[in-house]
């Protein structure tokens, strides 16, 4: 018997104004990255509850990137700015935890930068593989 | 023991309800057991003669019930409240949950309060409680009156407690104490340098004993919300789930997560708990998180400050640095 090679689910939150176009560039430029990295668009990248982080892991993603315009380049002037202070409580209390910290990274990906994007990916992708399943939250309930 | 005794309390409450200054008296009854204190409102002096107590076991922390009490009050609301309680007033009026002028703030000066957890854990069959000077005298079932120690029994806020200070009144009852440089952050430090395993192990231990009553929500004065996530019906975490960890551990987060910068610290979430979750860690994780990365601050120390998580700076550190700030282990 083969064991099925393991593939890890990513879920993506990137922003409509810069990585989300910065995606669409790395496709224009055929620029690989892994199927598995699922892109969510949100208006921008402060839009991201941390609950809608949890709640990607309780549906069943092993990794989530979050993907925004750098610091000063916000679409609409603050909102990453918020979004870091943010994210940098709820990596630490999930770290707190006892949940890995692999699993959750924040990137700024401008529109122009495809070959980042889709660097990054690739990394990310890479580094949660190498953590295998998310055991510590996933939702029971929520198993296929 | 209270320096301020409940006669004291009575006197001032008869008082200002008598010449008019106020139209209802928020304090303490007592409920089924001498430890277990419920929180009442009093419109009569009969009532307040009869029913108020105050004792150490009067933890409430009784700003949040500002909130639902002063809406349809005609005229003001007299509220007794510990120098922690003062703290969690300013916050909720910085976000303007209440109207100042519908309220007649008495602070009382504090010598802090008992836990009934660590009383049960010592004396079996309380009958009843006498506060002498030097220990309390509980009268039991089983051994008769046995002498605690107040040292003994002292809630763990109040031994880390972080400020005697009043930082809101009308009035002050008693005497005004100072901030203090409590030891409260070392617990958590010594979280931080567990292992990342061994930090999964202690809150799955202590979560899943979670019953998800909600009253650590119910308690908190920072949760002021009219509608609350963990009430969806869709969120697939208003209930307990049996054998499931993500749901204890998304409720706790999130909860946690939704006071970050407003909690002051009065600690109420784990007194109130019924499965004595140390939830105050999850809180003080966070103010520890936003001292160290942010700049110390105090949510309540004064009214109208900035909460540091709808605030920023352009130099602040990226998400991935939080981990290297040295105090985790990897
Ligand atoms: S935390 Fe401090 S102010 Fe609050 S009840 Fe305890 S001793 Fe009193
Ligand atoms: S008070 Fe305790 S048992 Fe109740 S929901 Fe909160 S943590 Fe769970």
């Amino acid at each position: 018997m083969q064991m099925k090679e393991y593939k890890p689910l990513i879920v993506a939150f990137c922003c409509n104004w810069c990585s989300y176009a910065g995606a669409d560039l790395a496709g224009n430029n055929r620029l690989n990255y892994p199927a598995d990295v699922k892109i969510i668009r949100v208006p921008c990248s402060c839009r991201v509850n941390p609950m809608f982080i949890l709640r990607a892991f309780q549906r069943g993603a092993d990794g989530v990137i979050l993907c925004g315009c750098h610091p000063g380049d916000c679409h609409y002037t603050s909102g990453n700015y918020y979004t870091r202070r943010r994210m940098a409580m709820l990596f630490s209390m999930l770290d707190y935890l006892g949940i890995e910290r692999e699993r959750t990274r924040v990137e700024w990906v401008s529109a122009a930068e495809g070959a980042k994007f889709a660097a990054t990916m690739n990394d990310f992708v890479a580094q949660v593989t190498a953590l295998g399943e998310n055991k510590r939250l996933e939702d029971l309930r929520c198993k296929r | 023991m209270q320096k301020i005794t409940r006669d004291q309390l009575i006197t001032k409450a008869v008082e200002l309800l008598s010449n008019g200054t106020v139209s209802a008296v928020l304090g303490w009854q007592k409920g089924e057991f001498d430890y277990d204190i419920t929180p009442a409102v009093f419109t009569t002096e009969e009532e307040i003669k009869n029913n108020f107590v105050y004792n150490d076991f009067c933890g409430a922390n009784f700003s949040k019930y500002l909130v639902a009490k002063t809406k349809k009050l005609e005229g003001k609301i007299l509220v007794f409240l510990k120098p922690c309680d003062t703290y969690s007033f300013n916050q909720l009026l910085t976000e303007h949950r209440f109207d100042r002028e519908k309220v007649y703030a008495v602070a009382i000066g504090c010598e802090g309060m008992a836990d009934v957890v660590k009383l049960k854990n010592k004396v079996d069959g309380i009958i009843s409680i006498d506060y002498k000077d030097d220990a309390m005298y509980v009268d039991t079932l089983y051994d008769g009156t046995v002498k605690v120690d107040y040292a003994d029994v002292l809630a763990e806020r109040c031994i880390n407690c972080k400020s005697k200070k009043c930082v809101a009144y009308d009035e002050l009852m008693g005497e005004d104490g100072e901030v203090i440089d409590s030891a409260r952050f070392d617990e958590v430090a010594r979280l931080e340098a567990m292992t990342p395993d061994e930090r999964f192990a202690f809150w799955q231990n202590e979560l899943s004993r979670c019953i998800r009553c909600n009253a650590c929500r119910d308690a908190c004065p920072a949760c002021t919300c009219e509608k609350c996530v963990f009430d969806n019906p869709n969120s697939g975490v208003e209930n307990k789930a049996p054998a499931n960890s993500f749901e204890e551990q998304m409720f706790h987060i999130i909860r946690a997560y939704h006071v970050a910068g407003r909690c002051t610290d009065c600690g109420e979430c784990s007194r109130v708990c019924p499965q004595n979750i140390p939830l105050h860690l999850l809180n003080r994780k966070f103010i520890k998180d936003i001292n160290e990365c942010y700049g110390e601050y105090q949510a309540g120390a004064e009214v109208g400050s900035r909460a540091p998580l709808v605030d920023y700076t352009e130099g602040d550190l990226e998400p991935g640095e939080v981990f290297e700030r040295g105090d985790n282990n990897a």
